[in-house]
C-alpha cells in the first residue's frame, strides 16, 4: 500500500530520489564534532521563530498607540502568550548565539576556501538579512530601547554623503521614528525578510550540498572513493547525523529552555531593561545600547571619531567578512595543520570581537573609547595579516584521511 | 564502516523510545500554539455575564442587551401573549422544547424562569439573522396570533417563547441564553444560578 | 577552542554588572512571591494610596484577585472602585488632562515599573522620601532626585529628615520603622508580581520542560552511540 503510494509520488516527481540525493544517501564526513551541529540548530531556531512570530502576529498590533499595549496583552491575556513571546524573544537571541558560533566553525577550519566560496556567501547573506530582520523585530515592542534604538541606527544612515537625510526621512516615513515607521518594519518583519531568509537557507542547502561538507580536518572526503563511489571517508547523513543531531538538538534545548523559563531577560541583554518602559519620544533612556548581539559592530562604529567613517568602518566590519575566502590565499583549510601565525591570528581577532562586543554594550568612557579603537584596529588587522602571511605560509602536511 | 553485528533489538527499542519521547515533546509544544487561540482575558471579559435591570420594562415592551456581542432581549409579556401560547403547539415544531437549546430551568411552555419574562439571544437559528419583534401585527405572518417574532432574511417565524413554526427554514427553536434572577428587579444574563 | 570558551565565560560576570547600572545604594527588598498576605497588603495600600493617580492598567482586577488567591467578592469591596467590571483592566482614577495640570507630566502606569527599574529600586524609593523645602511639595528622594511627586505615605512613615551622614530618621507616622518597612516591602512585592505575573508559573513549568529534557537528551545519547557504534 505504502510502496503503491511511493510509487505513484515518484512518477511524478522525484520524491525518493531527492530523499537519497540529500538525506538517505548524502556523503557525510565521519569526524564532525562539536562545532558542527550549529548549522542544523540554526534550522531548528528558524522554524522555531517563524512559528512563535505568525502566533504572536495573530495578537499583536502593529500600531504607535497599540503596540505596547498589545505586548503585554500577549503576556497577560492571551493564553500561553507569555510562552510565546518568550519564545521568540529567546529564539532572536539563540539565532544568534548559534549563528555565530556556524560562522565561527567556518573560520577556524576553513569551510569558506575553494570549492564553498558560494556557501560562504549565502551564509554572509544571511547573516546580514537576519540582522536586518532582528533590528526591525526590535522596534515592534514599541519600548524605549526599541524607539531609541531604532532611532540612532537609522540615524546612522544619514552619515551618507548628499542624499543621507533624504534617506533617513525616506526610511523612517516621518520626522521622527513613529507609527508609520513601526507599520512598514512590521510588514518588512513577518512578510519580506523571512521570505528572503527562507531562500538564502533553500540556497544555503542546495550549495552545501553540491560540494558536500568540510569537516574538522579539511579533508575532500570526495577525493578518496571506495570501489562503489562511496567515499570512504564518508557515512549517510541519515541515521548517523539524524540520530547526532537529535542528540544536539536535546542538549540545546535544555539551555535554551533554561533560559526561556528561568530567565527570559537574559539578564538584561535578551530583554532590556528600558524596554518594559513604552516608547516615549520626549525622553531618551539614560543609556542606550544595542542588543547584545549588534555590540561588537556598534563598539567599532563609536570607535570612530567620525559620523561618516564610523558607519563605513562598521560596514566594513560586516563587509570584508564578505570577501573572506579571497583573503585567505592558504589552500590548507583546517586550523588543525596551518601555521602558528595563523592560530595566533584567528585567537586575536576571536579576543578582539568578544572585547568589542563588551564594549558596545557598556557606557563609553574614554578609557573604553581608546580600548575600543585598539580593538577596532586589531578586528581589522586579522584580514591584513590573513590576507599578507596566507601566501606563503607554514603549513603541516595535511593527511589523506580524517582523523578520529 | 564495519561489519560488526548489529544488535537490532537494542536499536529498534532506542529508536522507538526517541520516537515516543520526542512525539510527546512535540505535541506538548504545539499546546501552547493550540490553547492561545482561546478567548483571552479581554474577550472573556467582554463576554462576561450582565445584569439587565428589568422593572421599567413595560408590558409588551422589548429591551436589547449585549452579551457576549449578540442581541439578548428581555420581553414582558402580556396576559393575552402568554395565554395565545398554550394554542400553538399543533403549528410547531419543537412545542414541548425536546431539543438542546435552553437550559432546563427554561425547559416549560414559556420557555423562562418567571412566565412574564421571556429571555432569549435573538439570532435566527437558520443563519444567523436577528429577527423582528412584531408585537401587533404578527397576524400577517401567522392567521390568528396576535404577537412573534419574523426573520426578514428568509422568512423564518418563531412564536412569543422563541419556538419555531412549522414550514419555515429555520430548524430549531431560538436559544434561551443561561441567566438568573439576583433579585425581583435584575436578571443576571450569562451564568446559570450557582455559577456566578 | 577550549580557551575560547573560557575566556568567554569569564567575560559574562562583567557583562552582568554592566547591565545593571546605576550607582546609588539600593536596600534589598526580600520579597518573597509566595506570600500571598504580604502581596495583598500590598495591593491594599496600593490601592489606596497610589492607585488614585497610578494605573496598573496592563492587569485586570479578576487576574489580580485569582493569582493572588482573594475572593472576587472581597476583590469587589475592598480593592475595586464601585461600578468596576471584574474583568476590567486597573487604570486610575484622575483623567489625564487634569494629571498632566496638576504634576506637570502624566504619572506613570506601574504595572512593569519593578521590571524597569528593578525591586530593590522600588522598595528604597518608597523608603527614600525626606524634607526639601526647596521642592514644589516640600520633599525629595534620595534614589530619584528632584522627584515630581508628593510623599504620598506621609501619614503612615511620618516625614523624614536627611541627617549629616545622609540616613533618613522619620517621626510622626502611624507606623513605626518596622512597620513602614513591611509596609514598603508589601506594595513593592505586589509591583513585582504585577511586573511579571506569570513567574511562579513559568518556573514551574519549566522544572518539568527541563526534566522532560533532560530525559529525551539521555534517550538521544543513548541512541547515537548505538548507530555510531557502525562508524571506525
Amino acid at each position: 500500500m505504502v510502496k503503491n503510494i511511493v510509487d505513484w509520488i515518484d512518477a511524478r516527481i522525484p520524491m525518493t530520489a531527492t530523499y537519497n540525493r540529500h538525506v538517505g544517501q548524502y556523503a557525510t564526513p565521519k569526524n564532525f564534532n562539536f562545532w558542527y551541529f550549529f548549522g542544523s540548530l540554526a534550522l531548528l531556531v528558524l522554524v522555531n521563530q517563524l512559528l512563535t512570530g505568525i502566533w504572536l502576529t495573530m495578537n499583536y498590533v502593529p500600531t504607535a498607540e497599540g503596540a505596547f499595549a498589545s505586548v503585554e496583552y500577549i503576556m497577560r491575556d492571551v493564553e500561553y502568550g507569555w510562552l510565546l513571546r518568550y519564545m521568540h524573544s529567546t529564539g532572536a537571541s539563540a539565532f544568534f548565539v548559534v549563528i555565530y558560533l556556524h560562522m565561527f566553525r567556518g573560520l577556524i577550519y576553513g569551510s569558506y576556501q575553494k570549492p564553498r566560496e558560494l556557501l560562504w556567501l549565502f551564509g554572509m547573506l544571511i547573516f546580514l538579512v537576519l540582522m536586518a530582520e532582528a533590528f526591525m523585530g526590535y522596534l515592534l515592542p514599541w519600548g524605549q530601547m526599541s524607539y531609541w534604538g531604532a532611532q540612532v541606527i537609522i540615524s546612522l544612515f544619514g552619515a551618507i554623503p548628499i542624499i543621507g537625510d533624504d534617506l533617513t526621512l525616506w526610511i523612517r516615513g516621518d520626522y521622527v521614528v513613529s507609527g508609520a515607521t513601526l507599520n512598514r518594519f512590521f510588514a518588512l518583519h513577518v512578510i519580506a525578510l523571512p521570505l528572503v531568509l527562507v531562500v538564502l537557507v533553500f540556497l544555503h542547502l542546495i550549495a552545501l550540498h553540491e560540494v558536500g561538507s568540510n569537516n574538522p580536518d579539511g579533508v575532500e572526503i570526495k577525493q578518496n572513493k571506495d570501489e562503489n563511489g562511496w567515499p570512504v571517508d564518508g557515512i549517510p547523513f541519515h541515521p548517523y547525523y539524524t540520530v547526532k543531531d537529535i542528540m544536539g538538538v536535546a542538549g540545546f534545548l535544555i539551555v535554551f529552555c533554561y533560559v526561556l523559563f528561568f530567565m527570559p531577560e537574559g539578564g538584561g541583554y535578551f530583554l532590556e531593561k528600558p524596554n518594559f518602559e513604552a516608547a516615549n519620544p520626549m525622553k531618551t533612556p539614560e543609556h542606550i545600547a544595542p542588543v547584545w548581539y549588534f555590540t561588537p559592530f556598534y563598539a567599532i562604529l563609536r570607535a570612530i571619531p567620525d559620523k561618516l567613517l564610523g558607519v563605513v568602518g562598521m560596514g566594513l566590519a560586516i563587509g570584508v567578512l564578505f570577501v573572506l575566502p579571497w583573503l585567505d590565499r592558504c589552500r590548507v583549510k583546517s586550523i588543525r595543520y596551518r601555521g602558528l601565525i595563523h592560530k595566533i591570528n584567528i585567537a586575536q581577532f576571536t579576543v578582539s570581537f568578544l572585547v568589542l562586543g563588551y564594549l558596545g554594550a557598556v557606557p563609553a568612557t574614554p578609557e573604553l573609547t581608546v580600548a575600543a579603537r585598539i580593538f577596532t584596529f586589531t578586528y581589522f588587522a586579522f584580514f591584513v595579516a590573513l590576507w599578507v602571511y596566507s601566501k606563503n605560509e607554514k603549513t603541516k602536511p595535511v593527511p589523506t584521511r580524517v582523523t578520529h | 564502516m564495519s561489519n560488526a553485528p548489529v544488535d537490532t533489538g537494542r536499536r529498534r527499542f532506542l529508536t522507538a523510545a526517541t520516537a515516543v519521547v520526542g512525539g510527546a515533546g512535540a505535541a506538548a509544544v504545539a499546546v501552547p500554539f493550540i490553547k492561545s487561540w482561546n478567548p483571552s482575558a479581554k474577550a472573556k471579559a467582554a463576554g462576561a455575564p450582565v445584569e439587565v435591570n428589568i422593572n421599567k420594562v413595560e408590558p409588551g415592551q422589548l429591551i436589547r442587551v449585549e452579551w457576549r456581542g449578540k442581541p439578548v432581549w428581555v420581553v414582558r409579556r402580556t396576559e393575552t401573549v402568554l395565554n395565545e401560547l398554550e394554542k400553538l403547539d399543533g403549528q410547531l415544531r419543537d412545542p414541548a422544547s425536546q431539543e438542546e437549546q435552553q437550559p432546563d430551568y427554561a425547559k416549560n411552555p414559556a420557555r423562562s424562569i418567571k412566565p412574564e419574562f421571556f429571555i432569549a439571544v435573538g439570532i435566527c437559528t437558520h443563519l444567523g439573522c436577528s429577527p423582528t419583534y412584531l408585537p401587533d401585527s404578527f397576524g400577517e405572518q401567522v392567521e390568528g396570533v396576535t404577537a412573534g417574532f419574523f426573520c426578514p432574511c428568509h422568512g423564518s417565524k418563531f412564536d412569543m417563547a422563541g419556538r419555531v413554526f412549522q414550514g419555515v427554514p429555520a430548524p430549531l427553536n431560538l436559544v434561551i441564553p443561561p441567566h438568573q434572577y439576583l433579585d425581583d428587579n435584575t436578571v443576571l444574563i450569562g451564568v446559570d444560578k450557582g455559577e456566578a | 577552542m577550549k580557551k575560547l570558551l573560557i575566556a568567554l565565560v569569564t567575560l559574562l560576570p562583567s557583562l552582568a554588572i554592566a547591565a545593571g547600572g546605576g550607582n546609588v545604594n539600593l536596600e534589598s527588598a526580600n520579597i518573597d512571591l509566595k506570600d500571598n498576605a504580604s502581596l495583598e497588603r500590598g495591593l491594599g495600600l496600593f490601592q489606596q494610596y497610589c492607585a488614585g493617580c497610578h494605573s496598573t492598567q496592563y492587569q485586570r482586577y479578576g487576574r489580580v484577585a485569582e493569582d493572588l488567591g482573594i475572593s472576587v467578592e472581597d476583590m469587589r469591596s475592598k480593592y475595586m472602585p464601585a461600578d468596576t467590571k471584574i474583568g476590567a483592566l486597573m487604570e486610575s482614577a484622575i483623567p489625564d488632562a487634569n494629571a498632566a495640570k496638576w504634576f506637570g507630566a502624566m504619572p506613570p502606569d506601574l504595572t512593569l515599573v519593578a521590571r524597569v527599574r528593578g525591586e530593590d529600586w522600588v522598595y528604597s524609593y518608597l523608603k527614600g522620601f525626606y524634607a526639601d523645602s526647596s521642592r514644589p511639595f516640600g520633599v525629595n528622594n534620595t534614589v530619584f532626585p528632584l522627584v515630581g511627586m508628593p510623599h504620598v505615605l506621609q501619614d503612615l512613615q511620618g516625614l523624614a529628615v536627611q541627617q549629616d551622614d545622609g540616613s533618613l530618621v522619620a517621626t510622626g507616622g502611624l507606623m513605626n520603622e518596622q512597620e513602614y518597612d513591611q509596609a514598603v516591602r508589601d506594595i513593592t512585592g505586589f509591583l513585582v508580581y504585577s511586573a511579571d505575573p506569570v513567574k511562579l508559573e513559568r518556573e514551574a513549568l519549566g522544572f518539568w520542560v527541563l526534566g522532560f529534557l533532560f530525559i529525551f537528551f539521555v534517550i538521544a545519547y543513548f541512541l547515537k552511540k548505538e548507530y555510531w557504534k557502525d562508524v571506525h
